[in-house]
């Protein structure tokens, strides 16, 4: 198990070091330090082994977080743990930063106490974690024994990431369907590959413990219930018919521990009782039938040695009516270029020498709509024989629907206990799909 | 306030200044000093004389301080034992608060405090909190008992805590049920053959309904125990697999590949047929393409492992190709592991699309990742015939980049092609000439070396090219010397007309001029080979070469199997088992997969299956008969050593002739192996288990013969072997290779025998016999309850012995055992134990336990049962150690009314491992060589002589040496076997012991 785990910032300074297991030295600080942060060639491997001692590291910002071991661990709940971590730290101070973490080291130690035990993870649901672990440990005092038993009872419950007893005056819940789309297209408009990484989150104002059923057009629920409807009447058939033209094949999904994954597994039900407030429900992906927002036609010609010609054309595909945003194209350039010169129809255009590239930025794009650029780029003669890379031209952009295709079908809420029902809780739905890397090969 | 300033401090009379802030009255301005010596205490700086002042502060109602000063405890306590106990009263205290968070507070603190003092007042707070009422306490509880027991585990097992750990197994609250579970599993991997987690159905069952409600954590350490179970069938296999499955949608990868191992082994065991384990191959697939959307490092983790399974069940991820294509923003560590799996899932359907992305990679900007995509290339060519010639144009294109290393990495590809399809795509080699003048790195100059002596006759100016590489010979690396030593003299044997005095340059530079040993040694060789006789050194140097092979770099399949059995873990990523990395004996025991259940296919690849099987089918090769016995060993050493080298007639030349075919042989190994230094043949590493069935099976249906005799008396199969699917399977195997020849084959296994009376164990009896099956001992037990009460609680216990025999898992006797009853239970064992010697050397002492009283008995296994899959000697190893061994280590045996001919003896005692590794016949004598080797290594060599002129009074002959191996513990006065015992036997053969220690 992890038996050792350390923080230091930029510069290799130790800022936290906790120390969980016998085997584990003050000397593995100092190895880390000098093998890793101080090393002189980049250290490729998130695992490196030392001297028969392991260190497994991430790194936020300028910070690194290094966990140590000398044992067979599980390398995958290390990291997971090691990103947990980095979680639970900013949902207590904000930003993992050398400045705030100094500012609350007893915090992090105090944290650290708790969610690693000899090191095996305990339970870090930050809204358990959060119901003792206060920056005012006085608070500990005036607690009743049956707050303290409910606090025990969370953290190791069943129901680890929902205390009882809440109460909303009004029960409201916000759904985002967040999709990133990923687009690999070759110069000659081939899809090399493509797929929606997609993300349900929710925030839930709930009282009590509700117990919540989510639906979406899962293609395997709607083609089993439409064979239902055709045994039930004509009308209903032909309904389940239509939305399931509109249902989507979902490669694979996971799910937040709160949901019954046998359930899922069994019945392909979504049920669950939801943490309070913000957390991600799941995280899907799928592959087929995407809508690309963008079609990106690229056009590089070299003249001469010293010259580059490059037309870029956008086209965006969908609905006239929806308004995509935050659109930027990016072009790389060689890095011997001298000049450039820039021509767009639309939005802004700037040659960033800094980053090697002429970046394109459109506000708002309408649907079913075709923009260009035309650019020349001058070059500076030199003598490297290696070729220019040619990297992909990519793009960025936000759009108020799911590529994906998936539609949220419904959200029930039961509580039993309190008196409110389904229709009292007010619902709202938002689909966002971003470009994830989504690249034209030139 | 900000905590930050706390760490800038740096003035002297830093610690006289804390002292006495710590003392001081007000609380505020001791907490902060007790912030300031932490922050001290992180940076490294030694606060280590503060002790007492920081102790006193300990007795306070502030939370927040308290768990300050135990912080500082836990560091400081190893250094300044004696203070510390000055902590233990408010340690006591807090046991008692009514607070659970205090409680558990001070119970996971006092673990962590490693001073022996405290250690003893530890045990009754922690034996009250691992029953408290709140389930809180009782969690942190278990996990301080495998604190505890890394201080003393001696003192864990005398205060009865395991059976406390083992029982929270059943507790209502599922986080406490994981931390049981994980403390356990940590504690039984300093106890590798205690049964201290005895998994069997019930707690299985209940681990099982405990994953679904704990948290993400827990079921990691649920899954990782669950992997280490064996299930009884793969019905249970099946029902297990069901449970997990909905384990891959979780959202935590470490949960979705804990859950992945559990299946890949439990997946072994079912039967390949069945319509479950279809379903259970297109199940992973998805979760696997799913973790390589989470973030770099953890996309990392999961590809390495991805690297394993692809090699295991290639047919889970084949459709996914796309998948593993790099994107421009992978981390390099990432980008790296995908080029490797894209290799690996590199096939006909897919190779456009693949070659396509290679050319891509390699333009890129990073030099390692370029090199491997070119290098990637070229794999492709050689795994994909079909390919091929794309491969080589992709190739030449990259080689006009002119790209200094793209240039040297293609051209050590292209040697590789070369050496895959000879005499196809020497048409470039014009072009490769061209980018001589480039090469620097040794690898490359070696293989453009190569390709020139290779190809010398087509190259017109070849003579030009090796002379230019000439100049600066001792400035070249070892490898280059040597390539370029090889080829001018290929050169020089396909042109020696015009190169004589080149061959003759690089000659004395290899042979005078170079302190290196490997260099001269070949020099030498090669210049004698060449003044000796010119036809023979043309028939050796330019010996067509074998063929490289397909798959590169694969895993060696037992490891492989092994690190399945560690997916997830660190294992895994270095692809090293643990014993490589982990330090001690701790969690570092080997892992092996279970065996498939039924008869289904046997070999997974036909081809590994195929080869060992036409190797063991070989007859044994026949030593030319001349002169007495004496002479024949003395000439069978001067003998040719393989058959490449063609038999010269003349006996004068025989001996110079000899002596260098012997150090050529080994030469040209040596030269292949540098030019195709990275490629390791499948073939040559057999699975364990699958060969030994096989080998057999091919030895049953060769000689209908020996099936006959046995067939007609059959030997009763004892009653544990049903049970053991793995032999089921190698049976059934046996049986179609047989023709429908009804034979047991294999080692002989005695009947059972009574080992222990009831009356002498209060009724209970035990009978048994020992087997060895698929390269695995076991111990057939047979358990009676002869008396008037039910029986629990069963566990067995060996004493040292003399080949280390141990029960290789606890003991299984799954439900109790009422009055009357009988269970059978085969025990498989391990010889890894501890090593003792015994009187007689075959003893074995063994203590069983059940609810009743603990008993002894001894009893005696056979010596074949140590007789090991792999103890065919080498023929010239065999020659060597022959003569090397003392003759105070012979014995001699005449074994009289045995009614074998000499093969039929040699396939009887190959079925217990005894190989015959060469056969003569002098006049009426049949003579078999024959070679075993025992567990820990020892080697035994006999030679058996058969009378063949009269069948019916057959004598056999037995001489048995003995050859001690590395480590060999054991006096060479009490190696003394006979063959006799085990020809003799009427029905069966084997090695039976009895008459002989």
């Amino acid at each position: 198990m992890i038996g050792g785990l350390f923080i230091y910032n930029h510069k290799g300074e130790v800022l936290i070091s906790r120390v969980y297991r016998d085997d584990i030295g003050r000397n593995a600080v100092d190895a880390f330090r000098v093998n890793v942060i101080h090393a002189r060639q980049q250290v490729r491997s998130p695992v490196t082994n030392i001297a028969r001692t392991s260190f497994f590291h991430v790194k936020r910002s300028n910070i690194w977080l290094a966990a140590v071991t000398k044992q067979n661990v599980n390398a995958a709940m290390v990291f997971e743990f090691l990103y947990k971590m980095c979680d639970v730290m900013t949902a207590y101070f904000g930003k993992i930063s050398e400045e705030n973490i100094k500012n609350n080291f007893v915090l992090i130690y105090e944290l650290l106490d708790e969610i690693l035990d000899f090191g095996y993870p305990q339970n870090s649901e930050t809204g358990a974690l959060k119901t003792f672990i206060t920056q005012q440990g006085i608070k500990s005092q005036l607690q009743t024994k049956e707050e303290q038993s409910q606090i025990t009872s969370q953290v190791t419950g069943q129901i680890g990431w929902r205390r009882e007893g809440i109460k909303y005056r009004r029960n409201e819940l916000f759904l985002d369907v967040l999709e990133s789309v990923n687009l690999l297209m070759s110069p000659q408009g081939q899809v090399l590959s493509a797929h929606v990484s997609g993300r349900v989150v929710m925030k839930s104002y709930l009282s009590g413990m509700p117990e919540c059923k989510f639906g979406m057009n899962d293609k395997i629920v709607i083609d089993k219930q439409g064979k239902g409807g055709t045994t039930d009447e004509a009308g209903k058939s032909e309904l389940g018919g239509s939305s399931g033209k509109q249902s989507i094949a979902i490669d694979d999904c996971t799910f937040h521990q709160c949901v019954r994954l046998s359930k899922f597994d069994s019945e392909r039900s979504i049920s669950f009782i939801p943490p309070d407030g913000e957390y991600e429900l799941m995280r899907y992906r799928t592959t087929k039938d995407i809508i690309l927002p963008f079609r990106v036609i690229p056009l590089v010609r070299e003249v001469g040695r010293t010259k580059l010609e490059v037309k870029v054309v956008i086209k965006s595909n969908f609905k006239p009516s929806l308004l995509a945003q935050k659109i930027e194209v990016r072009i790389p350039t060689p890095l011997n270029t001298s000049g450039v010169q820039v021509i767009c129809m639309k939005g802004k255009a700037k040659y960033k020498a800094s980053e090697n590239a002429i970046v394109w930025k459109i506000k708002r794009m309408a649907g079913m709509k075709e923009s260009q650029i035309s650019a020349e780029i001058e070059l500076l003669p030199t003598n490297d024989k290696k070729k220019w890379a040619r990297p992909p031209i990519s793009m960025n952009f936000e759009v108020p629907f799911a590529p994906s295709g998936l539609k949220v079908r419904y959200l029930k809420v039961f509580e039993p206990k309190l008196n409110y029902s389904d229709h009292d809780v007010i619902k709202w739905v938002r689909y966002i799909g971003r470009s994830g890397i989504y690249e034209t090969r030139c | 306030m900000t905590d930050s300033k706390y760490f800038t401090t740096t003035k002297k009379g830093e610690i006289f200044e804390l002292k006495a802030e710590l003392n001081s009255d007000k609380k505020e301005k001791k907490k902060e000093a007790v912030k300031k010596v932490i922050a001290s205490m992180t940076v490294g700086k030694d606060v280590s004389a503060l002790f007492p002042d920081v102790v006193n502060c300990m007795q306070t109602d502030n939370l927040e301080l308290k768990k300050l000063v135990y912080l500082y405890l836990m560091n400081y306590a190893k250094s300044q034992p004696d203070m510390a106990i000055m902590a233990v009263n408010t340690f006591v205290k807090d046991c008692e608060d009514p607070n659970p968070l205090i409680r558990a507070l001070a119970v996971r603190t006092m673990g962590c405090i490693r001073v022996d003092k405290i250690t003893e007042y530890l045990c009754e707070p922690l034996r009250k909190c691992l029953k408290d009422e709140d389930p809180y306490v009782r969690k942190t509880a278990a996990v301080c008992v495998a604190k505890l027991h890394d201080i003393n585990a001696q003192l864990v097992e005398d205060q009865g805590f395991l059976d406390t750990l083992k029982d929270l197994i059943s507790d209502s609250n599922p986080m406490v049920v994981a931390n049981a579970v994980a403390a356990l599993s940590e504690i039984a991997e300093s106890h590798p053959n205690s049964n201290l987690l005895d998994l069997n159905p019930q707690t299985i069952n209940k681990l099982l309904t405990a994953l679904n409600e704990c948290t993400e954590w827990g079921q990691i350490f649920i899954l990782d125990c669950l992997a280490n179970y064996t299930p009884r069938d793969d019905r249970e296999s099946q029902s297990i697999c069901e449970r997990v499955t909905p384990r891959l949608s979780h959202a935590n990868s470490a949960v979705v590949l804990s859950a992945v191992k559990v299946l890949m082994k439990f997946m072994e065991m079912l039967p390949k047929d069945l319509d479950y384990y279809g379903t259970l191959l297109k199940k992973l697939a998805p979760p696997l393409v799913t973790l390589l959307s989470a973030e770099p490092e953890l996309q990392y983790v999961a590809l390495r492992n991805i690297n394993l399974i692809v090699q295991k069940r290639p047919e889970i991820l084949k459709h996914e190709m796309k998948v593993f294509f790099v994107k421009y923003n992978d981390p390099i560590y990432v980008k790296l592991e995908k080029l490797d799996i894209m290799i690996r899932l590199a096939s006909q359907a897919n190779i456009a699309q693949v070659l396509a992305e290679l050319k891509e990679y390699a333009t890129e900007v990073d030099v390692d990742f370029v090199r491997k995509a070119v290098r990637a290339i070229g794999r492709c060519a050689i795994k994909v015939e079909q390919s091929a010639e794309r491969c080589v144009s992709t190739l030449l294109d990259l080689i006009q980049t002119k790209v200094n290393y793209v240039v040297q990495e293609a051209i050590v590809v292209i040697k590789d092609i070369f050496r895959k399809y000879p005499n196809k795509y020497e048409s470039v080699i014009a072009t490769l000439c061209e980018n001589l003048d480039s090469l620097d790195e040794p690898e490359a100059r070696a293989a453009m070396i190569w390709i020139v002596g290779e190809y010398a006759e087509r190259i017109d100016n070849a003579d030009e090219l090796l002379e230019s590489f000439l100049e600066g010979f001792h400035d070249e690396s070892t490898q280059v010397q040597l390539q370029l030593l090889t080829a001018i003299v290929k050169l020089f044997l396909k042109k020696p007309t015009e190169t004589q005095e080149l061959v003759q340059q690089v000659l004395s530079l290899a042979t005078q001029d170079s302190d290196n040993p490997d260099l001269r040694d070949r020099g030498y060789i090669y210049w004698r080979l060449l003044s000796t006789d010119p036809v023979a050194a043309k028939e050796v140097v330019l010996a067509e070469k074998p063929l490289i092979s397909e798959e590169t770099d694969l895993i060696e399949p037992t490891l492989l199997d092994e690190l399945i059995c560690h997916i997830g873990t660190l294992a895994s990523v270095y692809h090293k088992p643990p014993s490589a990395f982990v330090e001690g004996g701790r969690g570092v025991q080997h892992k092996r997969l279970p065996a498939r259940a039924g008869s289904g296919e046997s070999a997974e690849s036909p081809d590994v299956g195929q080869a060992v099987s036409a190797v063991s089918d070989a007859p044994p090769a026949v030593i030319p008969s001349q002169g007495d016995l004496l002479g024949d060993l003395l000439n069978l050493d001067l003998a040719p050593p393989t058959s490449n080298v063609p038999p010269v007639p003349s006996s004068m030349q025989m001996g110079a002739m000899d002596l260098l075919g012997g150090g050529l042989d080994s030469l040209m190994g040596d030269e292949s192996e540098t030019s195709a230094s990275h490629y390791r043949t499948e073939v040559q590493s057999p699975q364990p288990p699958e060969c030994s069935e096989r080998e057999l099976g091919g030895d049953v249906g060769g000689s209908p013969a020996m099936g006959v005799s046995l067939g007609g008396a059959p030997v009763g199969m004892p009653a544990g072997l049903g049970a053991a699917p793995a032999v089921g399977g190698g049976l059934g195997d046996l049986f179609d290779l047989g023709g429908g020849v009804g034979v047991t084959a294999g080692s002989y296994i005695p009947p059972k025998t009574v080992w222990l009376p009831a009356m002498k164990a209060k009724g209970l009896e035990i009978s048994g016999t020992f087997a060895r099956r698929s390269g695995v001992i076991h111990m057939d037990l047979s358990f009676t309850n002869k008396a008037m009460s039910v029986m629990t609680d069963f566990a067995i216990q060996f004493n040292k012995n003399s080949f280390g025999l141990a029960p290789a898992g606890p003991l299984q006797v799954l439900t109790p055992l009422s009055p009357n009853q009988t269970v059978d239970v085969s025990l498989p064992l391990s010889t890894t134990g501890p090593v003792m010697k015994m009187e007689p050397l075959n003893n074995l002492q063994v203590a069983v336990k059940n609810n009743i009283d603990v008993f002894y008995f001894s009893c005696q296994y056979p010596i074949s049962l140590l007789f090991v899959e792999d103890g065919k000697m080498d023929r010239q190893v065999f020659l060597a150690t022959w003569k090397d061994i003392p003759s105070e280590n012979e014995a001699q045996f005449q074994i009289k009314d045995c009614h074998l001919n000499s093969d039929a003896a040699s396939n009887k005692l190959q079925g217990s491992n005894i190989f015959t590794v060469a056969k003569r016949t002098v006049d009426t004598q049949d003579m078999l060589y024959q070679s075993v080797k025992l567990t820990n290594g020892i080697w035994m060599l006999a030679e058996l002589r058969i009378q063949t002129g009269n069948p019916n009074s057959t004598d056999l002959e037995v001489g048995v040496i003995f050859l001690s191996g590395l480590n060999s513990n054991l006096p060479s006065s009490r190696r003394r076997t006979s063959w006799h015992a085990l020809l003799s036997a009427p029905h069966h053969l084997s090695l039976t012991t009895q008459s002989v220690f």
